[in-house]
């Protein structure tokens, strides 16, 4: 690894980072996200059915109780569009109308027997997403403190940056799947928040020891470099343990944290590249720019 | 190479090595799955359904701290009374309140029975309320010896019969009307006075609603409105499968964590998986001894600690084969390598265990186990991978067994 130079390419990464915050905005943007009941309020009916079924067929047994325009979703194993799991979701049902629902689309598709039958109301909705951006931004705000008190401010903000990016991404890919967004969402971007950022202090706390040990002539450029390099195996084996973790559950685990592993899964590759790639780059450009300019004005003094 | 200081074997250290190895394997094998299973288990694992209600301010009745309290108290009694095993009530925040029922799979009766407000009255023709469920003493369903109906036997307390004999008294020829939260529940024509202290409700469809009715009637009236806000029911075969998806996942993920550590860093990365066998008890334990309830977000966040939890391991070994590189001896290096690593592994747990405090204070239900098994795995891991790993390590130095870097993730070569 002689050639290890990654902030020397910084101009590469700072242009795919910003193409793919691009990319994903766009997405966010045009497609938008596919808010789940926990945010927006309604039901989520979870049925089983003896035989295989398609998602036109159970459309019709709706319509029936005119939820015909309901969201209809095969899960578990399918078959060429049909298969015997279906998640349909509805606006808010009470308990009694999702019964009657079951036995009409019993009657008129196949027999089916309730998986599963969830009902949030409007107001914990609301509360759920209020929730949500007062648990980011408190995050964001702790542990720019910690990092602040830790370490030193640029490398908070030039952390923090690359964690704003791996969010967005994240965001991005559930908008251009139309992947579905619940309270459980949350946790994981929270969780992918403090990956992203264990894996920058990981790197700043070896540039923090280099600092004592590097010649003072050395550029934090050399520095940056020289410690990630230091860190780097380190950062590629944690990530494979961590991943190992996560595809186990997105390929193995329950249904109900198939998106959440999702989450992870692409914040974390997202949040191993920011933090080596993209945080360090802005902390040097950073120090390259504040020094810069003071070589500019106090001269002569 | 010159220092030809003996670097024998020391039988009794590896002895000891190998011996605190088989046990923490032992233990492993045969107390998992106990352990495992002692841990109270969600309702997505096992089938049945949550509810969450909320007080609600009516004209006549202002939600107050001591009327959810009150509400909950006779929440308890209803749930109690209709025999479903291990439910759990308990509030959140001010004024909502949190019922789970497991194996309950249909919630619409449950509802029925545990939220309504159940206020009993006794009106003349006029309107007049006469009695209140204030004035019962018990309620009791039966079947009615002559009709063969269900119906449910009023007791009415000292006071409530002499209003009841009253009421009657005063109405003979009309009909008196008993009403359920402003609902006829029949109307009787009154034929004498009735002085005993009891009366019947009739118009009970099954004994189940006449047995429901008493039950409300036993329990009180609820001091405030309660509405439902949410409800989740998830079926057994779905409880189970997801049971059975975890158990694979957390397997799945456990292998590929420990194969990965022993390809990376051979002896060291055995022993950093011993550690996570410990450490993997540890959480276990504490869970258990917690009465934690296992979810499945809970379960995401166990085997996501088990990828983060080898981190601490691969940031002293990858110290440690600096150091040797550096040309360290292999004890030195060892020691330098956990001491060195050390800082760096707090401040980077803190992220983590930062941010599933936050999830854990401010997060909703759901994901506040998820948070919770994270953070608290995170800091358990720190403890294990430092502490047991060091002290395996150390033995197996000491023993003066191996004394290729190599077997330590290091290159090949010969340490004295």
């Amino acid at each position: 690894m002689k050639n290890f130079d990654i902030v020397g390419h910084r101009k590469w990464w700072f242009c795919l980072s910003g193409l793919l915050v691009l990319i994903a905005l766009i997405c966010i943007i045009v497609k938008g996200f596919n808010f789940g009941i926990d945010f927006t309020g309604g039901t989520i009916l979870d049925l089983k059915f003896a035989q295989p079924v398609t998602v036109a067929q159970v459309r019709t047994g709706l319509e029936q109780d005119g939820l015909q325009s309901s969201v209809i979703q095969l899960s578990g194993d399918t078959h060429e569009e049909s298969g015997k799991e279906v998640i349909i979701r509805t606006r808010s049902l009470s308990s009694e109308e999702a019964q009657t629902i079951t036995s009409h689309i019993s009657a008129k598709v196949g027999k089916a027997e309730i998986n599963r039958v969830e009902t949030v109301g409007a107001v914990i909705g609301s509360e759920v997403t209020k929730n949500t951006i007062l648990n980011v931004g408190l995050s964001f705000t702790i542990l720019i403190i910690y990092m602040s008190i830790r370490f030193e401010h640029r490398i908070a903000f030039s952390a923090i940056a690359a964690i704003v990016h791996d969010i967005i991404v994240v965001l991005g890919v559930f908008a251009l799947f139309h992947l579905e967004i619940d309270a459980s969402f949350l946790a994981a971007i929270l969780t992918v928040l403090g990956y992203s950022m264990n894996e920058s202090v990981v790197i700043f706390d070896r540039i923090r020891e280099n600092i004592h040990t590097h010649r003072r002539t050395d550029s934090f450029k050399v520095l940056a470099n020289d410690s990630i390099r230091q860190t780097f195996r380190r950062s590629c084996y944690t990530l494979t343990t961590v991943l190992f973790c996560v595809a186990s559950l997105y390929f193995f685990g329950g249904e109900t944290t198939k998106n959440f592993a999702l989450v992870m899964l692409v914040g974390f590759i997202s949040g191993a590249y920011s933090s080596i790639c993209v945080a360090t780059s802005l902390w040097v450009t950073w120090h390259e720019h504040s020094r810069s300019r003071r070589n500019e004005t106090p001269d002569k003094e | 190479m010159n220092n030809k200081r003996p670097n024998t074997l020391r039988p009794a250290k590896l002895f000891r090595f190998w011996a605190v190895i088989a046990v923490i394997f032992g233990v492993f094998i045969f107390t998992l799955v106990p352990l495992a299973k002692s841990i109270r288990q969600g309702l997505d694992l096992q089938g049945g359904t949550h509810i969450v209600m909320q007080a609600e301010d009516t004209p006549e009745n202002k939600v107050t701290p001591e009327a959810v309290t009150q509400v909950i108290a006779i929440m308890q009694k209803r749930i109690n009374e209709m025999g479903l095993t291990e439910p759990i009530i308990q509030r959140e925040g001010a004024n909502r309140i949190i019922i789970e029922l497991p194996g309950e799979k249909d919630p619409k009766k449950a509802i029925e029975t545990i939220g309504k407000t159940a206020v009993l009255q006794f009106k003349d023709e006029d309107g007049n309320v006469a009695l209140t469920g204030e004035d019962l003493k018990t309620a009791q369903e039966q079947m009615d010896s002559n009709s063969r109906n269900p119906v449910v036997a009023l007791q009415f307390t000292d006071e409530g019969g002499k209003k009841f004999a009253k009421l009657t008294a005063d109405n003979i020829g009309r009909k008196i009307g008993i009403y359920l939260d402003g609902k006829l529940l029949t109307d009787p024509v009154v034929n004498e006075e009735i002085d005993g202290g009891s009366a019947v409700i009739t118009g009970q469809r099954s004994l189940e609603e006449a047995k429901n009715l008493a039950i409300l009637l036993r329990s009180g009236a609820l001091p405030v409105k309660v509405s439902v806000m949410e409800v989740r029911t998830v079926g057994p075969s779905l409880g189970q499968d997801s049971k059975d998806k975890s158990v694979m996942a957390f397997t799945i993920g456990l292998s590929l964590t420990v194969l990965f550590m022993l390809a990376m860093y051979r002896m060291a990365g055995f022993v950093a998986d011993t550690a996570l066998l410990v450490y993997v008890l540890i959480l276990l334990g504490i869970l258990s001894a917690l009465k934690a309830t296992l979810t499945l977000p809970s379960i995401a966040g166990v085997i996501l600690s088990i990828g983060m939890a080898v981190d601490a391991n691969i940031l002293i070994f990858e110290r440690f084969k600096e150091e040797i590189a550096a040309g360290k001896v292999l004890r030195l290096a060892v020691q330098a390598g956990f001491k060195r690593a050390f800082t760096t592994i707090f401040d980077a747990n803190m992220t983590v265990i930062i941010t599933s405090a936050i999830l854990f204070f401010l997060g909703s239900g759901t994901v506040k186990g998820f948070a919770f098994t994270l953070g608290l795995g995170v800091a358990v891991s720190m403890f294990t991978a430092i502490t047991v790993s060091r002290t395996l390590l150390m033995l197996l130095i000491d023993a003066s067994w191996i004394h290729n870097p190599w077997w330590f993730g290091g290159k090949r070569g010969y340490d004295r």
